[in-house]
């Protein structure tokens, strides 16, 4: 399809920046989130009463007052579930409603409904519940010590480690913390269930995987896939959390919907969702590291320990990509890794944008930021020291050899545009004049893989009808998050039919129109549904074409597809003239598409291979200031390149790296997930857990996309990956701050992730 | 209860909504405004995204009569934890509200700048820049942020909002709350609609088991409270919205001070300033920020505007929260409550109305009537300290409150409060004895620096922990010394906002 990009740009809806889809909805109140969609006559409301302790073996669950409370019609526990009590993506390990043992504070241990949402919540406290307390382990090392996994420790290896760190001449070995973080997704979890006749079941669900709802919730329900149609238009808001957690919410609706007989809408509180659902996982990294004079390393050992809480979900994924990641944009020519996947007494950890990347690519960060200090260079120096190579240097440890490596031009443009060196000039002036602001700044790199880590998820299927009219529907297996997939997608189709976006209805990701579909996750929602719906489109239009020159007696060169006309030979056809005639001649107007990505191929007991098939890149400079009598800070400046390959919609993928760069500084810094010792989440809500709010947006903001940067390999249009990347430019801000509170006294302060006034201070005081 | 103080009852709760007046009996008054739009009308553009007025997915705007009567004033609140019977005279403004087949010119200026992404806290936004388009012709940067600070966007990072916000007053659109651009004034027939509500009557609301009493004067209010000894009084509803949507309270009987006209005014005297119980912090702010300009970046941060908007200091005092912001700084300007009751009226020091954690001095029947704060003499330095997290719209780790006098060369009067310390806001008397009589000194400083340790015990939480509160709340003591002794330390809340 490469050569329609030659045509000129007017005529192609590709390249532009077209509005959200939704966008004219969305600030008039009429998109419709699943809890807008109307109410069917006899609805029940559900809510779930929780373990109040972090580990406990249920002696009684009393649920008389709750059965006997205003409006409600139904109590269901364990045992009330027909089918597998699990709603957990990988393992079965993670129970829908606690059969004995109550394994986190929050952990459901029935559901009830009732006529009104209130009805159903306060009936939900009125439980009696009897705990035989059992040890809860609330802390990452502890976890480590005792050997709690949720799954086996994983090991990854290259050169000999352990001889290249004792041979270096220096050597440091330090342990550092990153913190977890909620995904914060405005529309909180929620799902409807309808029963349909014969066994049937629909579910209206928010949620990233449409497929693995429809899969859990046959299994629970003991009945098959085929009885089960999951939809979702769209969610407000995901960025992970609605990737495997969904689940748990439409289970639980579809249980009690057979329980009952009638529709049941379960739709969680904002505290219970952030206490009921996993968030991003927390780590300890332990690193050792040998490196030379100028800051090359030689050899780095990493123990990488993550809180999974309790149980597997996606935790063995997000933890092979920490192990991935912690290259960063570097070449590790001597690495060792270990993995543990800890189980704590805590709710269950999931996806987040980047998946594990963010965690390891703050440890290795950390690490060059470290041996910068150490040395007593500028971190950029090292960072440039240690960046893979083009032609050599350039495999990484999990043998990939990188073939699109632009970090070093991204960095020179963005050392230069950002006025580096003469701001790092500047900065040192201030600092030696103020003694209580401070103020630092920090370049970080971004390479991020681009596929599932699981080969076989790399696949889409997509179908498009043409109606009589030239109108178009255009159904994938995509979900939209917000993240622009759907116009991104309908912008593919348009230009494949030559029409104009306006002509397509996009519609709801629907189980029962594209069966299959792996999650909208990983980035690569418009490369594999993109390219699955131009194959969809592809067919249909190759039929009208093969018409036309039936028709017109014309030879296919001489049929074009373009601006809402299809011209053949010399005539010039309206779109939908050509429709009609096509139908006329009974040619089908209505195909599947299906793409899998190609190259990809890795060994998960080796942890080798190709499992990326290429990646995306960027960097970003961040200048904050800080108060050390308090530890308070503001982000004052920041410049962003990002690579997108050649943009489907510039407007679209500057959104995403806008948010993603916001939401990764607000996880380094406000963002603080906070369990008393009693297992309790303390920051439950907006009032406790702060995400990043307008003002601490940096009021001098620069984003630009790297140019002339087609993708290498073959995606859509040669645009590339943007849901997740950006997320990580956010680290410069940590280091920015990091830098800011370091001094010739105290170069390398100990400041974990996420720097709140108190680690910054603390930090500082360190000194 | 003599005749003459009493204005006619009514048990219908009167609003006005898309030009249609709303009249509603036999509700729950606990029934939140954000139920009933999206519950019982099923008008679903306004969102919940936390019911308890911290992300702004609800946002609504209210619009009132201005006191001249001339015109209507647009505020944005917190639909998710307004009780449905403070519309009551109201005229309630939601996102569906703005188009009428074009869109309103917010909305243009958020399509046209990619200002939405999953679009759920869009309608929030529409009705924050709403109310800001119909109050401010062009707003600074930081008047943005201030206005939109309310208002949690998770997907874009807020970049194209703010472009929004100043691209909304070039849109070409029209704007249906004006008659036209060229008299800036709204239809004549909306501000009939609202005339013909506003009968002054009070609202005696029964449904349910339920009480809830919207009183219109004073001697009513005192009335209502002595015949209903367990009422919960109700102000601007920021807390107890939260008692009902998260704690699922039942409160069997609400007194609802925001229509006793007597609470409702702000006074300048010579001598002090007099803030009403039920005034809003927005309406008291500009009087607080004319004569007390120290005070300014503890109110900016003290809660988002539509917080401010229905929230008053008379209920955080009242509340008595210990994180409560306001009283740190009300308690070093001397501020005296006047508590009234059928019985009459007493006053008493702020600094002696607290006695243990969310216990006050406050007797049956008894009410906050209003705040009264001594103007400061010149020779007064005052400064308010706030640390939290984030910056806007954050509960505070500590926030601490210095007033010095310093005369021929020694502190002569010294008052240090802080919030977020002990159980109570408190005073710290041994870090302000350490300062009396003395001169200003680093040393000097050091030892109330000191003092603080005896002065408090504070707690660890997710907020922050115990060291640290101690620790940060010393500092602000060095950071006043700094800001005292000619060394100002800009706040980094500013620092490079201005640019």
């Amino acid at each position: 399809m490469d050569d329609r990009r030659k045509e000129p740009l007017e005529s192609r809806a590709v390249g532009k920046s077209l509005p959200h889809d939704s966008a004219h909805l969305h600030v008039t109140g009429a998109a419709a989130y699943t809890d807008d969609l109307p109410e069917p006559r006899d609805l029940l409301h559900i809510a779930v009463g929780v373990s109040k302790r972090p580990h406990a073996r249920i002696a009684k669950l009393g649920l008389g007052k709750v059965a006997a409370a205003p409006g409600i019609v139904a109590t269901m526990t364990a045992a009330d579930i027909p089918g597998a009590n699990n709603f957990g993506p990988m393992l079965a390990d993670d129970p829908i409603l606690v059969e004995e043992t109550a394994e986190y504070v929050g952990h459901p241990l029935f559901a009830v409904a009732g006529e009104t949402v209130e009805q159903a919540r306060k009936a939900a406290l009125l439980a009696d519940v009897d705990y035989e307390e059992l040890d809860p382990i609330l802390d990452i090392r502890d976890a480590v010590e005792r050997s709690s996994f949720v799954l086996p420790t994983e090991e990854l290896s290259r050169g000999d480690t352990e001889q290249a760190i004792e041979g270096a001449k220096h050597r440091l070995k330090r342990r550092v913390r990153c913190g977890g973080q909620d995904q914060f997704y405005l529309e909180g979890h929620v799902a409807m269930a309808l029963p349909q006749e014969d066994g049937g079941m629909l579910v209206y669900s928010s949620t990233q995987h449409p497929d693995e709802v429809q899969m859990l919730v046959a299994k629970c329900t003991g009945r098959d896939a085929k009885d089960v149609v999951v939809i979702c238009r769209r969610m407000g808001g995901a960025f992970g959390g609605k990737e495997s957690q969904a689940a748990l919410i439409a289970c639980t609706a579809a249980l009690m919907t057979v329980k009952t007989g009638r529709p049941c809408k379960f739709r969680l509180d904002r505290d219970d969702d952030m206490i009921i659902t996993g968030k991003r996982h927390d780590f300890v990294i332990d690193f050792d590291v040998g490196f030379d004079d100028d800051g090359l390393i030689a050899g780095i050992d990493f123990e990488l320990a993550s809180r999974c809480g309790i149980s597997a979900d996606l935790s063995g994924p997000v933890n092979d990509r920490t192990m991935f990641h912690v290259d960063n944009a570097y070449f590790l020519e001597n690495v060792h890794i270990l993995s543990h996947r800890c189980k704590t007494n805590t709710v269950s950890n999931t996806a987040f944008r980047g998946f594990g990347g963010p965690q390891g690519m703050f440890a290795i960060e950390y690490v060059i930021e470290e041996i910068a200090r150490t040395l007593g260079k500028d971190p950029l120096e090292v960072r440039r020291r240690n960046f893979y190579g083009k032609d050599e240097r350039n495999v990484t440890h999990y043998h990939q050899t990188i073939e699109d490596n632009v970090i070093e031009e991204i960095v020179e443009q963005l050392v230069r545009d950002s006025d580096y060196a003469d701001r790092r000039e500047e900065i040192r002036a201030f600092n030696a004049e103020n003694s209580v602001l401070k103020r630092g700044m920090a370049l970080t790199p971004v390479k991020f893989g681009i596929s599932f880590t699981a080969t076989l998820l790399n696949q889409a299927g997509a179908l498009v009808h043409v109606y009589k009219d030239g109108t178009v529907h255009l159904n994938h297996g995509g979900t939209e998050m917000g993240q622009g997939l759907y116009i991104k997608v309908a912008q593919v189709v348009a230009d494949e039919f030559g029409i104009s976006p306006g002509r397509i209805r996009i519609t709801a990701a629907d189980t029962s129109k594209v069966p299959n579909a792996s999650a909208t996750a990983a980035s690569s929602g418009s490369d594999m549904n993109g390219k699955a719906a131009q194959a969809a489109a592809a067919k249909i239009r190759t039929r009208m074409t093969e018409f036309a020159c039936r028709h017109f007696g014309v030879t296919e060169v001489e049929v074009r597809f373009e601006a809402d006309h299809v011209h053949v030979g010399d005539k010039r056809l309206e779109f939908a003239e050509l429709v009609q005639l096509a139908w006329a001649d009974r040619i089908s107007l209505s195909a599947t598409g299906y793409y899998r990505t190609p190259k990809i191929h890795y060994d998960r007991a080796t942890f080798s291979g190709r499992p990326f098939f290429y990646y995306a890149y960027g960097a970003a400079v961040a200048e904050v200031i800080v108060d050390t009598l308090t530890g308070e800070n503001r982000i004052l400046r920041v410049d962003i390149i990002h690579d997108c390959g050649d943009s489907l919609n510039p407007a679209i993928d500057l959104g995403q790296i806008e948010g993603g760069f916001v939401q990764g500084a607000g996880w380094l810094t406000s963002e603080e997930i906070w369990w008393n010792d009693a297992g309790e989440l303390g920051t439950h809500a907006p009032s406790t857990y702060k995400i990043p709010t307008c003002s601490d947006l940096a009021p001098d903001f620069r984003v630009t996309m790297l140019e002339n940067a087609s993708n290498r390999e073959d995606t859509i249009y040669r645009s590339k990956a943007v849901g997740e990347p950006p997320l990580m430019l956010g680290l410069s801000v940590f280091h920015a701050i990091r830098d800011a509170i370091a001094t010739d006294a105290n170069p390398t302060p100990e400041l974990d992730a996420p720097a709140t006034p108190e680690a910054v201070l603390t930090a500082w005081e360190g000194a | 209860m003599s005749a003459d103080s009493q204005s006619p009852r009514r048990d219908t709760i009167r609003f006005v909504l898309d030009g249609e007046v709303h009249e509603l009996r036999d509700v729950d008054p606990t029934r939140t405004v954000l139920q009933y739009l999206r519950e019982d009308l099923r008008r679903t553009g306004t969102k919940e995204g936390c019911a308890e007025g911290d992300c702004g997915a609800c946002t609504v705007a209210l619009a009132e009569l201005n006191p001249d009567g001339d015109d209507l004033d647009v505020r944005a609140v917190n639909a998710c934890i307004q009780f449905l019977p403070t519309l009551d005279g109201k005229e309630l403004i939601t996102v569906e509200s703005l188009s009428d087949g074009n869109l309103h010119p917010v909305q243009q200026a958020l399509v046209d700048e990619h200002a939405s992404q999953c679009g759920f806290c869009t309608p929030g936004f529409v009705m924050s820049l709403f109310a800001l388009y119909k109050t401010n012709p062009s707003p600074t940067r930081v008047e943005i942020d201030d206005a939109l600070a309310g208002n949690l966007c998770r997907c874009t990072g807020y970049r194209p909002i703010v472009a929004a916000a100043q691209a909304m007053y070039s849109q070409s659109g029209e704007d249906w709350l004006r008659q036209s651009v060229a008299d800036q004034k709204p239809p004549r027939d909306r501000i009939e609609r609202l005339e013909a509500i506003a009968d002054g009557g009070m609202l005696v609301l029964e449904a349910g088991g339920r009480k809830f009493y919207a009183p219109t004067t004073i001697d009513e209010l005192c009335d209502a409270l002595a015949e209903n000894a367990n009422a919960t009084l109700l102000a601007g509803g920021t807390d107890i919205g939260l008692w009902v949507t998260k704690r699922h309270a039942e409160l069997d009987c609400v007194i609802y001070v925001g229509r006793v006209a007597g609470l409702s005014v702000t006074i300048v005297r010579d001598d002090h300033v007099e803030i009403g119980a039920a005034v809003t912090l927005s309406d008291a702010m500009p009087v607080l920020l004319e004569e007390f300009p120290a005070l300014e970046e503890m109110l900016l941060r003290y809660a988002s505007p539509p917080i401010r908007n229905a929230a008053t200091f008379g209920g955080n005092v009242a509340n008595g929260s210990p994180i409560g912001d306001s009283m740190p700084a009300l308690m070093v300007l001397g501020a005296s409550l006047k508590l009234r009751s059928k019985s009459g009226s007493r006053e008493v020091a702020l600094d002696e109305f607290y006695h243990d954690y969310m216990v006050n001095d406050l007797k049956d029947g008894e009410f906050l009537e209003s705040i009264r704060i001594p103007l400061t003499s010149p020779a007064d330095e005052v400064r308010v300290y706030k640390i939290s997290k984030r910056f806007d719209q954050d509960i505070s780790a500590v926030c601490g409150a210095f007033r010095l006098r310093i005369s021929d060369g020694v502190v002569s009067e010294a008052a240090i409060a802080f919030g977020g310390m002990a159980a109570i806001v408190k005073r710290a008397q041994n870090a302000e004895q350490a300062l009396l009589g003395k001169p200003l000194t680093h040393d000097s400083v050091e030892a109330a620096m000191q003092g603080l340790e005896d002065d408090f015990e504070p707690i660890s939480d997710m907020r922050s922990t115990a060291d640290y509160r101690m620790r940060v709340a010393k500092n602000l003591l060095k950071r006043l010394y700094l800001d005292l002794t000619g060394d100002t330390v800009q706040s980094v809340y500013e620092y490079g906002r201005q640019a």
